[in-house]
């Protein structure tokens, strides 16, 4: 908002040191962007589909 | 502020709020409770949705359904049999457009082998004022294995949405001591 | 952020990729890009449009559930309910996010829109496919509901519209990804994103899963109503439709609480309590929050217990976590920003004299509590693997997904476009008052639909069913008296909704139209001032062990009360059906 350019929320003071693992996995979009999508295609479309496959015929 | 970049380069080491933690706590138990609470009814539970399914042709298994109806028929309702398997016997139920066939009457407490599956497109098994609602699928032949627990006449509806005659698609199943 | 705004200036003067126009908004002092601000706009004016569209269509449907009204045939019921589920489960919401994906990352970002012409054909795409879908289902050989289950067959254009819909909406996705790119590239900002960008980015990565299955199951279906493909089994069918039909609310969901943050911090200052935290949150829906696909296929054949318990739970509910600590931070950080403005006596005085005359703070607030009360318990109750038997296909389920989509996002989306109007139209709301009533009128009727229809559902009444009579049916079958009820007090509560959205729309749309302008040198004060104190609240950063919280406390305890009893009053129910293995 415009007026809160005061003191605190001016630029980010420069890192202090090495930046936290987890801060760069939540940093990184193209990484959250293949977790995401693999995920629940592993669990749920694939692990489903094989089910559905696998079902038997009946005698 | 939720708009604008954290104003800390490095937040991951900024200071939890201890209700947030608290918080966090109960919803992993929570979540941990209702994961196990499901497994558990596996083996408390007496209502546990079999999974038991097969692959059938549509016209085989409505041909299974006309033999069991024929051997056990034991009278007609508007043109729909009324069938009395014996208690522990294969039970056929066929769902097509628009009804389910044929009408079933059981003993309470008895056990069935419930077979359900559908000629045509989906439709939704719906007992009731009972509350049991089973999704049914040509091609596939879902076995249950079904204990009723109370007599009387229950309806059968349909909650998949199966055409234009969808809401006049009813059965019956009745329940004797 | 105006320190951020003054550099991010000056380095776009030095080298812009390309020449993007620019303006400073007065009141927040945010760099917006004109295209940016152009796409916002034509999205967000198409989504109200397929708002008020659908909106009808959903007014239609509860007349005639209402068995004193009555009010359609059973052929144009089920013709009128496909295209409510299209125009408002599909086309409204996806616009609208649409417009929240290029606001959060070019807006807030101070970037410009990556590729703005591909922004534009997206956008004529999702507009051919919203009207082509509208034109299949009026015509009326598609009247095949929302989920489309095969072997029932709609017309090729039904299908065929759906996925230019679909391949529209993926090319806004990838232009948010690509400003994303943009804007670190050109370093428009310094460090992480901000939160509200960040839960924009979790409602993209959901959607890319979304329409990928979407698109694989679509493409063969469509085939397949040309006659090219012979057969499309029902199983796997729903199994892949519901990758897109259920993660599509998923993106909705995530939107949502990204909007929740945003209109916290525009109209009150508030600051996440820790973005750890509350990023952690976004990323447990990032990870599971598309599994809950599989409460759809709880009642199938086919389906292993073990897929059904793992997918349901979306992974020992951790996702169910992530809304649960969004539940506790929104509230935490209004109350927070509210208690260092001076409202810090009692429990609930930062509540009682938070802007209530504010219809985005009343609509976002109100939304918050019934997407938690309402969507959010009955949700897992309906996703438990057992519990679903109870309710599977009944009314309880559009009980349910009203209480998230409508009275949660619908109601959210409506606050934001309070915001929006003045800030990117830059038009004053036209009539402040109707606007000040709308988000509670629309919210109480939101809230009395899904309420109602859960009710008459465990009274066992079927969803997309004409005749809750079967007055025509072979074999009659009555329902309990009190599923009729049910239906007619749904019926009035929707009626009490559509004037609240009918309000909505009046309102916007004259707004837009007619509303006096808020832009040149001219400095008119907005009709909803941004919080007066929301500067001091800004001032100092969040994530204060020190702050006590008690409000939030008791609102959150309260819920966690009425999730387990609920939970629990369920499996009673369930105990007592017949037996089944």
């Amino acid at each position: 908002m415009a007026n809160d350019g005061d003191t605190a929320s001016s630029t980010p003071e420069a890192a202090p040191g090495p930046i936290p693992v987890m801060q760069q996995v939540l940093d990184s979009p193209f990484l959250l962007l293949f977790l995401g999508v693999t995920l629940p295609t592993v669990l749920y479309l694939i692990w489903g589909v094989m089910e559905i496959i696998s079902v038997p015929l009946a005698d | 502020m939720a708009i604008s970049p954290p104003p800390k380069r490095i937040w991951w080491n900024e200071p939890v709020h201890g209700v947030e933690i608290g918080w966090i706590a109960v919803t992993v138990l929570w979540g941990l409770f209702m994961f196990f609470f499901m497994i558990a009814w596996h083996f408390i539970g007496q209502q546990n949705l079999s999974t038991e399914t097969y692959r059938v042709q549509p016209h085989a298994y409505q041909a299974r359904v006309e033999a069991f109806a024929e051997r056990f028929k034991v009278g007609e309702e508007n043109g729909t049999p009324v069938v009395r398997p014996p208690a522990g016997e294969d039970v056929y139920i066929l769902a097509r457009l628009w009804e389910w066939w044929p009408i079933l009457e059981l003993k309470r407490g008895q056990s069935y082998r419930i077979h359900l599956s559908s000629v045509d497109w989906q439709h939704g098994f719906s007992l009731q004022p009972t509350n049991i609602n089973i999704s049914v699928h040509p091609g596939y032949e879902h076995v249950i294995t079904l204990t009723p627990t109370e007599t009387g006449q229950f309806g059968i509806i349909c909650n998949e949405f199966c055409g234009i005659g969808h809401h006049r698609m009813t059965g019956r199943i009745r329940v004797t001591e | 952020m105006t320190a951020i705004d003054a550099g991010a200036i000056g380095v776009a003067g030095e080298a812009p990729a390309r020449v993007a126009k620019y303006r400073t908004c007065r009141f927040t002092g945010l760099r917006i890009e004109a295209q940016a601000e152009a796409l916002i706009k034509v999205n967000a004016v198409a989504a109200v449009v397929f708002l008020a569209i659908g909106g009808l269509f959903g007014l239609l449907v509860a007349l005639t559930r209402w068995q004193a009204v009555h009010l359609l045939g059973a052929e144009w019921f089920y013709l009128v309910l496909t295209a409510h589920g299209a125009n408002v489960l599909l086309f409204w919401i996806i616009f609208f996010e649409i417009a929240v994906l290029y606001f959060a990352s070019a807006v807030l970002l101070g970037a410009r829109l990556a590729a703005p012409r591909m922004a534009w054909l997206g956008f004529v795409l999702m507009v051919a496919g919203a009207l082509m879908a509208n034109y299949a289902v009026l015509e009326g050989n598609s009247s095949v509901m929302f989920t489309s289950y095969p072997p029932m067959m709609a017309s090729p254009w039904f299908y065929l519209s759906l996925i230019l819909f679909a391949v529209g909406a993926l090319v806004g996705v990838a232009v948010f990804f690509g400003t994303l790119m943009v804007a670190r590239q050109e370093k428009t900002y310094d460090g992480s994103i901000p939160l509200v960008t960040f839960g924009a980015l979790t409602a993209a990565i959901i959607a890319v899963f979304t329409i990928a299955s979407g698109a694989i199951i679509l493409i063969p279906t469509l085939l397949w109503s040309l006659g090219f493909v012979s057969n499309i089994d029902s199983l796997m069918y729903k199994l892949v439709w519901w990758g897109m039909g259920h993660s599509s609310q998923q993106i909705n969901v995530s939107a949502h609480v990204a909007i929740w943050y945003a209109i916290g911090a525009m109209v009150l200052g508030a600051r996440p309590l820790s973005e750890k935290v509350s990023r952690m949150a976004f990323l447990m829906y990032i990870l599971f929050l598309q599994l809950a696909s599989a409460h759809h296929l709880l009642a199938e054949p086919g389906l292993s217990s073990q897929w059904k318990i793992v997918n349901t739970s979306y992974m020992m509910y951790l996702a169910v976590m992530g809304s649960m600590i969004h539940g506790l931070t929104v509230p935490g950080a209004i109350e927070a920003a509210q208690r260092r403005n001076g409202f810090t006596r009692g429990a609930f005085e930062w509540l009682r004299k938070a802007p209530w005359c504010n219809p985005a703070f009343s609509g976002m607030f109100l939304s918050l509590v019934m997407f938690g009360f309402i969507g959010g318990i009955s949700g897992v109750v309906l996703g438990t693997e057992q519990l679903n038997v109870l309710m599977h296909n009944t009314l309880y389920v559009p009980g349910h997904f009203h209480g998230t989509v409508v009275a949660g996002t619908t109601l959210a989306f409506m606050a934001m476009t309070y915001l929006v109007v003045p800030l990117i139209f830059q038009r004053d709301i036209l009539w402040p008052r109707m606007a000040t009533w709308q988000p509670v009128l629309f919210g109480i009727g939101a809230g009395g639909i899904s309420m109602f229809m859960m009710g008459a559902g465990t009274l066992g009444v079927a969803r997309r069913h004409w005749d809750t009579t079967f007055t025509d049916a072979p074999h009659a079958f009555e329902h309990a008296p009190g599923a009729f009820l049910m239906l007619g007090l749904n019926g009035i509560f929707a009626v009490i909704a559509a004037i609240g959205g009918i309000m909505f729309v009046v309102n916007v749309v004259a707004s837009i139209l007619v509303g006096p302008k808020l832009g040149g040198a001219q400095t008119r004060p907005l009709t909803f001032p941004l919080h007066q104190q929301a500067a001091e609240a800004a001032s100092t950063y969040g994530s204060h062990a020190t702050v006590k919280l008690p409000g939030t406390i008791i609102l959150v305890g309260l819920f966690f009360s009425a999730f387990v009893l609920y939970y629990f009053v369920n499996w009673k129910y369930l105990s007592e059906l017949w037996l089944f293995r």
